[in-house]
């Protein structure tokens, strides 16, 4: 069956969202909406400032749409849980008080998702896909920033969750380690074909990684189009996409002056 | 105009770096005394000794047991006591009500931590009291103590209470306050709420903190309740410390008077570098929590 015929796994409905900061409310982005469909690599692409991550959020269950509504699998996303596994830009995302394995096991157990032996087994299995099973037993503030993402990798991936939600995940790599996450990222997906949505703001990335991309525009979010992305390979394609794309997310800073002048 | 770039002339090449086996030593082990000197515990032992022997030194220089006992004839005193088993009652009369005055404080702490950490209210409540109460000195509750529970245990474990109770809380409400914003959402990813989310999460994460605060708990028990039995000392069972110390300088026996102070000392020591740093080396400087 074409997964296109089994509705959208995730459908965001006009969201505005706004969040306060010391002594203003922003609003973030205005009546965004979009479909994530099972299998899609579904990427968020827009400059700083265009509230991607706060959608992120959102969609994570961390905060509440001022208007509109976010549904998983039909049902509306009130908390954060589970079913949707984040992977944060950030390396301090490890719980520094569990060994690499434990850390993977350690959702799967609160959850009540697997017993001990399964969790085990399974942490043993995606640390595997991430080529990291030699450091299984080591404490994270001994592996490095990538290792670091790979392990929140797997231990999202562990969980098997109805999506991956990864936050800006390889931008605090350098660029060398980036391109080869990025890869291994398209290796894995290619093994399980999880549904993930990938937020960033490096155009290269997007059409790298994704399948399907978002745009948005700043100050506050608004959906600019939605684009298919290219083969994998075919990088003259590429190439021209990331033309196109630049152009559309920075034609209005170019027209501006012309305008006001 | 820009002159046109001059091209460096250097021709490029490439190297040949030697197999590892060519460069013989890459780790070379320490030599024993450097091995010596890098165990902390061996350095301050030394530290120890040498205090030690100036104290040995100066009691004799000196020569006046009364006002100053020498440091064999202090542990003569306190070997003497030990095995007599009176100084050994004591310490555990001491310790016990310690004991019991600690371990209540940080329960204590813990619930107000935590209601704290789940409710506004909670959270003032908490800056409000120990704002309020961290400054006093416990000493300075001991009469009100003896009017309220009498000259008995209740009176050591209200004052105890109070010396460990702020600082434990603070800390730990501090450590909790600054778990990060990342870790929190992985804690809330999970499913994690309320209590579990407390003790799965915050409680791990801020624990260089709260150990601080344990640390600082301990120290200013100890300090308080040795003042206490200083003031006032015996308990219906017989006195801790403080009134073994009290009792000796009444009779003008100096030398157990140092014995009782270098007890108090010793257990100190004990704690800090037993019991609190194997604590830290089992948790967080396994975990890398901390940069010490």
């Amino acid at each position: 069956m074409d997964p296109l015929d089994a509705g959208p796994l995730l459908d965001v409905r006009g969201v505005t969202l706004q969040y306060k900061t010391r002594d203003h409310l922003v609003t973030a982005t205005y009546r965004v909406g979009f479909e994530v469909f099972a299998s899609e690599r579904y990427v968020v692409l827009g400059p700083s400032g265009c509230g991607k991550s706060t959608l992120l959020k959102a969609i994570g269950g961390y905060l509440t749409p001022a208007e509109g509504e976010i549904r998983l699998r039909g049902e509306v996303i009130r908390q954060p849980g589970p079913d949707r596994m984040m992977v944060f830009q950030e390396f301090d995302q490890l719980l520094p008080w569990k060994t690499v394995r434990e850390n993977v096991m350690f959702p799967l157990l609160v959850g009540g998702k697997a017993s001990r032996a399964q969790a085990e087994t399974r942490a043993r299995e995606y640390l595997a896909k991430v080529n990291l099973s030699a450091c299984a037993d080591q404490y994270p503030h001994t592996l490095s920033g990538g290792m670091k993402q790979r392990v929140a990798i797997a231990r999202a991936m562990a969980m098997e969750p109805a999506m991956l939600l990864m936050d800006e995940p390889f931008a605090a790599l350098d660029a060398l380690t980036r391109r080869k996450m990025q890869d291994e990222l398209l290796e894995l997906w290619d093994e399980t074909r999880f549904t993930m949505i990938f937020v960033t703001h490096s155009i290269a990335e997007a059409i790298k990684c994704g399948s399907r991309i978002l745009l948005l525009t700043p100050h506050p979010g608004q959906v600019l189009a939605e684009l298919n992305s290219t083969a994998r390979g075919a990088s003259a394609e590429a190439r021209a996409l990331e033309e196109r794309i630049h152009e559309m997310l920075f034609a209005e800073t170019i027209e501006a002056p012309v305008a006001r002048a | 105009m820009r002159a046109p770039e001059q091209r460096p002339s250097r021709p490029e090449y490439l190297a040949a770096p030697a197999d590892a086996t060519e460069f013989g030593v890459v780790e070379k082990p320490l030599s024993l005394w450097e091995t010596v000197a890098n165990v902390a515990i061996l350095r301050k032992a030394a530290i120890l000794i040498v205090l030690a022997l100036l104290w040995e030194l100066y009691a004799r220089h000196l020569d006046n047991p009364l006002l100053l006992p020498t440091f064999s004839a202090t542990v003569h005193a306190l070997v003497t006591g030990l095995a007599g088993g009176e100084l050994a009652a004591r310490i555990w009369t001491s310790i016990k009500i310690l004991l019991i005055g600690y371990a209540a404080g940080i329960a204590l702490a813990a619930i107000l931590t935590t209601f704290a950490t789940t409710t506004r209210i909670g959270n003032d409540l908490l800056e409000t009291l120990t704002s309020m109460f961290n400054p006093l000195p416990a000493i300075a509750l001991l009469p009100l103590a003896l009017i309220w529970f009498g000259l008995g245990p209740f009176s050591l474990a209200f004052v105890l209470i109070h010396s460990v109770l702020w600082p434990v809380a603070l800390n730990t409400h501090s450590g909790f306050v600054s778990v990060s914003t990342t870790l929190r959402m992985v804690g809330r990813n999970y499913g994690l709420r309320s209590l579990r989310y407390v003790g799965l999460i915050l409680i791990p994460a801020a624990l260089p903190s709260i150990v601080t605060g344990l640390k600082i708990g301990w120290a200013f028990a100890w300090r308080t309740l040795i003042a206490a039995e200083l003031v006032f000392g015996v308990a219906s069972g017989g006195g801790g410390l403080g009134w073994f110390i009290l009792e000796n300088k009444n009779t003008l026996d100096i030398p157990n008077v140092f014995a009782g102070l270098l007890t108090v000392i010793m257990i100190g020591l004990v704690v800090e570098n037993v019991v609190f740093r194997t604590l830290e080396a089992r948790t967080i400087r396994r975990w890398g929590m901390t940069t010490t």
